[in-house]
């Protein structure tokens, strides 16, 4: 983030501007992504009038980051109406999309309506491990056509590369790949619950070596030693700060017109259906409780040595039960990082509790890539997931 | 010579209003500007229709105590940058056209 940007949104947080946004628009799509958190049936999408009603309720309120995503954004056939009427209100827009569906004529469009980025999932570089990942054979090739597309109008495009057992050593050729797209690259270790709880995918995490190895990666995380220093414990300022945006100057909205925190935390905040936007982002009790929330706080993150440090989501903590305990991926993501255990994890190993099953610790060694794919072929857990 | 000047937002950006500040995100760039009060007043103007002075008559010298041929050299200035950041369009032909849909222009 700019010093600007950054300004901006300390001014928001001020001011009580909910800045950035994310919508989504469905969660029906066309690929079946082994990993993905989301219910794909349609269980009453709003309609267009009440997402075009939304969007100037939250131009109003002064939204200016709108993300459009899904479930995959081009399965409603309004798409581009909603889209439209989104620049209309000048909202600076990204896109989220697997990009499949994206011909010459749709690249024009998003183009000429002026959308700041188009984000693309991309899972390998490899059809045979992508297509895998997706359940869609052929799904890689289209995804490049699409980037290929806006690329070639000048628009932003981004690669989303979400770390997991079965990509665990693409991300290499993924970035190269976005390299010569002239494409953006951004990767995400975590694979997150199911928004129902169930958290069964988690066991498609890499393991504590692949993660190691990702954040030592100076390609990646820039400089490595400063990245992996060990943490030095919250000091006061650190012990008031709040731990990310979610709630603060941001927020989601599901298909169903539901408000969250962020998507990664599907706290039921109120409906927009129901109640203004506005009076939600302003008057929801679990926003206000949300935004209460410091380090200080927080029991076990607040005594912990990456207390200042650590990369903790608030909503993964609350789908482990406690939005102010500390977060088992994130206390494992910050053990990888710097060899040092969180105060979390050394309680959990003395009391001889077992891990839940979100570790990203892997006992069992990874198979190589070639023998977890044959032919296209999910491994058994993940075409169960 | 023809000193009328007209200026419209240019299509391809995203802006909001935070406070009495403007925020200004240029799509081509993603490059993020912020206008404070009077660069706001002329960017709220920027109708494509209004000529330059008049906005400057009207709006700036109206509310600010500024001379005015000091508020329209200034508000020249000012909006030669924006244009040359893309984000504004400058004419001495009304404009309007131009600035009716985010589809027309890049």
């Amino acid at each position: 983030m700019s010093a600007l940007a950054a300004e901006m949104a300390a001014k928001a947080l001020q001011m009580g501007i909910p800045l950035s946004v994310q919508l989504d628009l469905t969660y029906r799509c066309n690929e079946r992504c082994v990993h993905c958190y989301l219910d794909h049936r349609d269980h009453g999408e709003m309609a267009t009038a009440e997402i075009l009603d939304l969007l100037d309720q939250m131009a109003a309120a002064g939204v200016f980051y709108l993300t459009i995503s899904g479930g995959e954004i081009m399965m409603r056939k309004d798409f581009f109406e909603i889209l439209e009427h989104a620049r209309a209100r000048t909202f600076c827009v990204k896109l989220k999309t697997n990009g499949v569906l994206i011909r010459a004529a749709q690249a024009e469009r998003i183009h000429a309506l002026g959308v700041q980025s188009v984000q693309i999932s991309i899972y390998s570089h490899r059809p045979e491990v992508h297509d895998a990942v997706t359940k869609m054979p052929g799904s890689l090739r289209q995804s490049i056509r699409a980037a290929r597309l806006l690329r070639e109008r000048g628009v932003q495009v981004i690669f989303a590369n979400v770390l997991m057992r079965q990509n665990v050593r693409d991300y290499s050729g993924v970035k190269a790949l976005a390299a010569g797209l002239g494409a953006q690259f951004i990767l995400d270790p975590t694979i997150t619950p199911m928004m129902d709880g169930d958290r069964s995918i988690l066991d498609l995490n890499v393991d504590e070596a692949a993660l190691r190895e990702v954040f030592r990666n100076e390609a990646l995380v820039g400089n490595a030693e400063e990245f992996c220093a060990p943490p030095q414990g919250p000091d006061a300022d650190a012990l008031d700060s709040l731990p990310c945006s979610a709630g603060h100057t941001a927020c989601y909205v599901s298909p169903y017109g539901d408000v969250y925190p962020c998507v990664q935390f599907p706290l039921p905040s109120g409906n927009v259906r129901s109640v203004k936007f506005a009076d939600i982002w302003r008057h929801s009790p679990q926003l206000n409780e949300v935004r209460s929330i410091t380090l200080r706080d927080m029991p076990a993150c607040s005594q912990c040595t990456h207390g200042g440090t650590c990369t903790r989501c608030p909503g993964l903590a609350y789908l482990e039960g406690n939005m102010r305990g500390p977060s088992y991926q994130d206390c494992e993501k910050s053990f990888a990082r710097t060899g040092i255990a969180s105060e979390n994890l050394k309680s959990k190993k003395a009391s001889s509790q077992p891990f839940p099953s979100s570790q990203l610790i892997q006992i069992q060694c990874l198979p190589p890539a070639e023998a977890i794919f044959n032919a296209g072929t999910p491994p058994e857990s993940a075409a169960n997931a | 010579m023809n000193d009328t000047r007209y200026m419209a937002r240019s299509a391809a950006i995203a802006s909001r209003p935070l406070g009495d500040e403007t925020m200004v995100m240029s799509a081509a760039s993603s490059t993020l500007f912020t206008l404070d009060e009077i660069a706001t007043l002329l960017w709220e103007s920027a109708d494509g229709v209004t000529p330059l002075d008049e906005i400057v008559r009207n709006k700036i010298c109206a509310r600010y105590d500024i001379p005015p041929d000091v508020a329209l050299r200034d508000a020249e200035n000012f909006i030669q940058q924006l244009a040359g950041h893309g984000i504004l369009l400058i004419s001495d032909k009304p404009l309007a056209a131009a600035n009716s849909s985010p589809r027309e222009t890049r």
